[in-house]
């Protein structure tokens, strides 16, 4: 009896460690001296070592203007949009979300949700792209291996439109 | 003689890519949108690219072959002192490609001990008792690439006369950094070991020409990875390395062939 009860409840937690772990991404978007400034448009997403798009974790954009006229500007999140925006229809379940202030933001990712535990075992990418209307756009490319053995952190900075970038898996 | 051979190699420049370089640019490479969609086509004639400083090019007969492949006439340019330029509707989704294509026969007779040349006319300018008739003929292409929404292959298909680049890789989907496959023919062949340039603009911003010089393989086939973002001039001349300027006799044959192509980044 004991056996059994520490079986189960140690198996759940097990496959969820190794398959179904969190990630949690963390970035600085800058404050900008400009004469023009609007919220970012941010995409995140996992690359393959090929560059393709494994998985969208998230699109921020204008949610909330009427009849989806903020979906206009999300093909302005140039690399996601020709890898993954231009065929995926917008709003997102769990995806689309609204923009955010400059500032650090940290945004987690449950590993089952977002199809993470499905991926294969391999050097992977997290990749954010940030957007502004009136201004520039920028990529910032963090690496990691997957599945994450233990902890996972690593980080990467941006120059202009996006600040420093750390990911962390548990 | 000699002044025969002067006659030309002038008659030669005038159509040579060297020095004064025939440009289009079209005012965006890839349109998104779902609203009646128009692209303006640029057209100069000028030594740095793309300054508009020199004289507009003739932009007449610009044909443009649509998503479908079928072919259809861009409306008359409207010519500037500087530039001419096209508007043209773009009705469907897809890739269109917008080609200007010429054959020029130019040369020089003798009538009575003089030399006189002759022009777009051709031969038939040529006086009966004319002796010593020499003939070049030019064979010139240009194209560029608009894609509306969604690009498509059905423009790009070779056609299969003069000197052509074959875009492998689709001409509106050209990142820096990415792989990229062109292919060269003449009169539909492949072009094995044939050398083209490919030359960035906005050389007065910037000082240095960076021209990326390539070649194609013995398939006829160039691979290379795509340079930095910039709207670029891609260049080619049949027979290549053909030696140039005054005193030098032309081939009675030449084939130009340029494009202008957008590398965007990724």
């Amino acid at each position: 009896m004991n056996l059994y009860r520490t079986l189960a409840l140690t198996l759940p937690l097990v496959s969820s460690g190794a398959m179904a772990a969190d990630l949690t991404v963390k970035f600085d978007l800058p404050q900008l001296n400009v004469a023009e400034y609007h919220k970012p448009y941010v995409a995140i997403w996992v690359e393959r070592a090929d560059q393709s798009v494994a998985s969208t974790l998230a699109v921020l954009y204008d949610v909330k203007k009427p009849n989806n006229g903020g979906e206009k500007w999300v093909k302005d999140l140039r690399t996601w949009w020709r890898k993954a925006g231009r065929d995926a229809q917008l709003p997102i379940d769990g995806v689309s979300g609204a923009t955010r202030a400059a500032g650090t933001q940290t945004l987690s990712f449950n590993g089952a949700k977002y199809g993470l535990d499905k991926l294969p075992a391999g050097d992977y990418k997290l990749v954010i792209e940030a957007a502004r209307e009136a201004g520039g756009r920028e990529l910032v490319r963090v690496p990691f291996s997957w599945p994450a053995k233990g902890k996972l952190a690593a980080n990467a900075a941006g120059k202009e439109e996006l600040g420093a970038v750390s990911i962390a898996v548990q | 003689m000699k002044k025969i051979v002067i006659v030309l190699a002038l008659a030669g420049a005038a159509f040579s890519a060297h020095a004064h370089r025939p440009w289009m640019v079209p005012t965006q490479t890839l349109i998104e949108s779902d609203r009646e969609t128009w692209v303006t086509i640029d057209g100069a004639v000028s030594e740095g690219l793309f300054d508009v400083d020199h004289m507009p090019l003739r932009m007449d007969g610009l044909s443009v072959i649509n998503p479908d492949g079928t072919t259809s006439q861009a409306p008359a340019p409207m010519v500037g002192k500087h530039r001419a330029m096209v508007d043209v509707q773009l009705p469907k989704d897809g890739t269109y490609r917008f080609t200007l294509a010429a054959t020029n026969v130019m040369g020089s007779y003798k009538l009575n001990g003089e030399t006189k040349r002759f022009g777009r006319g051709g031969p038939s300018e040529v006086p009966p008792g004319a002796t010593d008739v020499k003939t070049t003929t030019t064979v010139q292409r240009q194209d560029t690439f608009v894609t509306r929404n969604k690009t498509s292959t059905g423009a790009l298909k070779p056609v299969g006369t003069g000197l052509e680049m074959v875009p492998v890789s689709h001409p509106n989907e050209l990142h820096a950094g990415e792989k990229a496959s062109f292919r060269f023919l003449l009169d539909g062949k492949p072009l094995a070991n044939f050398p083209f340039s490919m030359i960035p603009g906005g050389v007065k911003y910037r000082g240095t020409a960076n021209e990326v010089r390539l070649s194609t393989d013995a398939n006829g086939e160039a691979s290379f990875t795509l340079p930095a973002p910039n709207m670029y001039w891609l260049s080619a001349a049949y027979p290549a390395n053909a030696p140039r300027g005054p005193g030098v006799e032309q081939p009675a044959k030449r084939y130009s062939y340029s494009a202008t192509l957008e590398i965007l980044p990724e």
